[in-house]
């Protein structure tokens, strides 16, 4: 592909020379649309193709029972429908994602005022705090596995009984623990440097008016980190939907499918040969998607410009 | 400031720090050199019997880690690579030219950063195109999910930078591809440091869409590797073996983070909060 790329590149300079560039608009000579191409192609190709893909396979027999492929209405979204797993996949996905949000921004936030300061213990445990965004998803679901399993290394310690991933109920608020666990490191990362971007003067003002720390925070930092609030929050909340890793390797979508969001539920199903209908669940979720992120992100610019 | 808080904060991190990130990595660290017996029930104790090297032996054989690390280069550092060069081509044309086309590709670029990849259908795409479960599949895939974020950042970063430079050069009648490798790629330097490092992030650790495009076999990645050493565990209890698999599969990404950290830590907070 390299070499591809390469080839085109040497045409336009053979035909941009002198005696077009009166004709053509400046920008087309200076910014030439093929080194844009090779991106939009490849994207065009293997991501947008695909979602559009997807607005077509769910409704279909599509499966790796029978060789052909023929179109069968709703009947996929029937299925999911009736059987529960479409409300249970969509309520606890949009529970974890809320949940992990919370907690992989109050932490990064937490983490980025303790050590807001730029000395060299702070910089040293800012590296120490950004390791679990370092090491996979995977990996962190087995080590918090290992710790909460009922014989695990948590129970040892305090000497307790508890199945902490074999809830139904809190199972799922564990998980998204560890899920902030796992990126509290890059929230904070954030959040210092949009603590880094208040002006000095603003504090200083603050604090002549005889502002105390508490009302610093309120009043003046946390209005000016919006910018840092709008993107961590964005991300969390979007990255946190398409999550597989952890679930997959805490509890697998257990107990009783408590914590089965769509990427499990796709991988499973996916698994037993029912392509469609996991397509099925994926467009779900692409449209769960597209219904949070747009108000989402409409409404938090919004709040930046208010503050 | 006051004293109880000078000397409550530092404690305070060290507190923290212990338990969140020491207690975990202890954990990891003391199972990974115990012998399969001690390591059943996962505690936080020492080992009686100390045997890393054992373990981290039979992780390399069983695991095929050797194999897996090299399927991960082999898919990781292409995508790498094809992310960084075609997201900062399209990123020039994005952020230099003004007009309705220029907008709605751009939009339609980066919309990748909120939508979900349809993981099911790219099975499809690929298979009919002959590229399932092979690395230039993988490699397509990759490049395709993460190129909003490379377009993304990149756009922001050189509409930041002023014209002057390219004129001058475009002056002493430099090509657009000469400007291009010569002057604007250079001065992507960092946040081609942050891409790099946020692309490798995922695609490094990534078993999902791994998953369903390589599956297992000979082109599994280190990942896929972890999950089918790890799911083997529940007949065979072996923590030792898994622990031992993930810190060597953790120790690039760890290594790649010490090099760069100044860099990756300002692209990462530049990028962001713009």
């Amino acid at each position: 592909m390299a070499d591809t790329v390469v080839r085109t590149r040497k045409q336009p300079s053979a035909a941009g020379t002198p005696q077009r560039v009166g004709r053509l608009p400046r920008a087309a000579v200076h910014h030439p649309w093929w080194f844009a191409l090779p991106a939009i192609a490849v994207f065009a190709g293997f991501f947008l193709v695909p979602n559009l893909l997807n607005f077509y396979y769910p409704f279909t027999d599509w499966s790796s029972y029978h060789a052909d492929i023929a179109f069968t209405g709703l009947d996929n979204f029937r299925t999911i429908a009736e059987d529960g797993s479409l409300l249970r996949a969509i309520r606890t996905t949009l529970v974890y994602a809320l949940l992990a949000a919370v907690f992989q921004n109050g932490f990064g936030l937490v983490l980025a005022l303790l050590l807001e300061d730029d000395s060299r213990f702070n910089r040293f445990f800012r590296a120490v705090f950004f390791l679990p965004v370092l090491i996979s998803a995977l990996a962190t679901g087995y080590v918090f596995q290992a710790l909460l399993d009922q014989d695990g290394a948590v129970n040892s310690v305090l000497g307790t009984d508890i199945p902490w991933l074999g809830s139904t109920t809190w199972t799922l608020v564990i998980v998204t623990l560890i899920h902030g666990w796992k990126w509290m490191g890059l929230a904070m990362l954030i959040y210092l440097a949009g603590l880094k971007g208040i002006p000095g003067n603003m504090l200083e003002a603050a604090r002549i008016d005889g502002a105390g720390p508490w009302r610093t925070f309120w009043s003046v930092r946390w209005p000016m980190l919006a910018p840092a609030v709008t993107f961590n929050v964005t991300t969390a909340l979007i990255g946190s939907m398409n999550t597989f890793d952890i679930v997959q390797a805490t509890t697998g979508g257990g107990p009783a499918a408590s914590t089965e969001v769509f990427n499990i539920y796709m991988f499973r199903i996916f698994g037993q040969g029912l392509y469609a209908q996991a397509s099925a669940m994926s467009l779900v979720l692409f449209l769960v998607v597209v219904a949070v992120a747009i108000p989402l992100v409409v409404g938090l610019r919004r709040r930046e410009q208010m503050l | 400031m006051t004293p109880v808080w000078r000397y409550g904060r530092p404690a305070l991190v060290l507190l923290l720090a212990a338990l969140a990130v020491g207690v975990p990595l202890w954990l990891v660290a003391v199972t990974s050199a115990k012998p399969q017996a001690e390591a059943i029930d996962p505690n936080l104790d020492l080992p009686r019997h100390w045997q890393p090297a054992a373990n981290y032996a039979d992780a390399l054989a069983e695991g095929a880690m050797l194999r897996g690390f090299l399927n991960s280069l082999l898919v990781v550092v292409p995508s790498v690579i094809l992310v960084l060069l075609l997201g900062a081509g399209a990123a020039w044309v994005f952020a230099r030219r003004k007009s309705k086309l220029v907008s709605a590709a751009y939009a339609l670029c980066i919309s990748g950063l909120l939508l979900p990849p349809a993981v099911i259908t790219i099975v499809m795409e690929l298979r009919q195109l002959g590229l399932a479960g092979t690395r230039p599949g993988m490699i397509a895939v990759y490049t395709g999910m993460y190129l909003s974020t490379s377009i993304f950042f990149m756009t922001g970063f050189i509409r930041a930078i002023p014209t002057e430079l390219e004129e001058a050069a475009r002056m002493d009648g430099a090509t657009p591809s000469r400007i291009f490798w010569r002057i604007v790629l250079p001065l992507l330097r960092p946040v081609i440091a942050t891409a790099t490092i946020m692309v490798m992030l995922y695609a490094w650790s990534d078993v999902f869409y791994a998953f369903f495009v390589l599956g297992g076999g000979d082109r599994a990645t280190l990942p896929l590797n972890l999950y089918q050493v790890a799911s083997a565990q529940l007949y065979l209890n072996n923590w030792h073996l898994v622990f031992a698999y993930v810190v060597v599969m953790s120790l690039p990404m760890v290594a790649v983070f010490l090099v760069g950290q100044r860099k990756i830590v300002s692209g990462i907070t530049s990028g962001a909060v713009k």
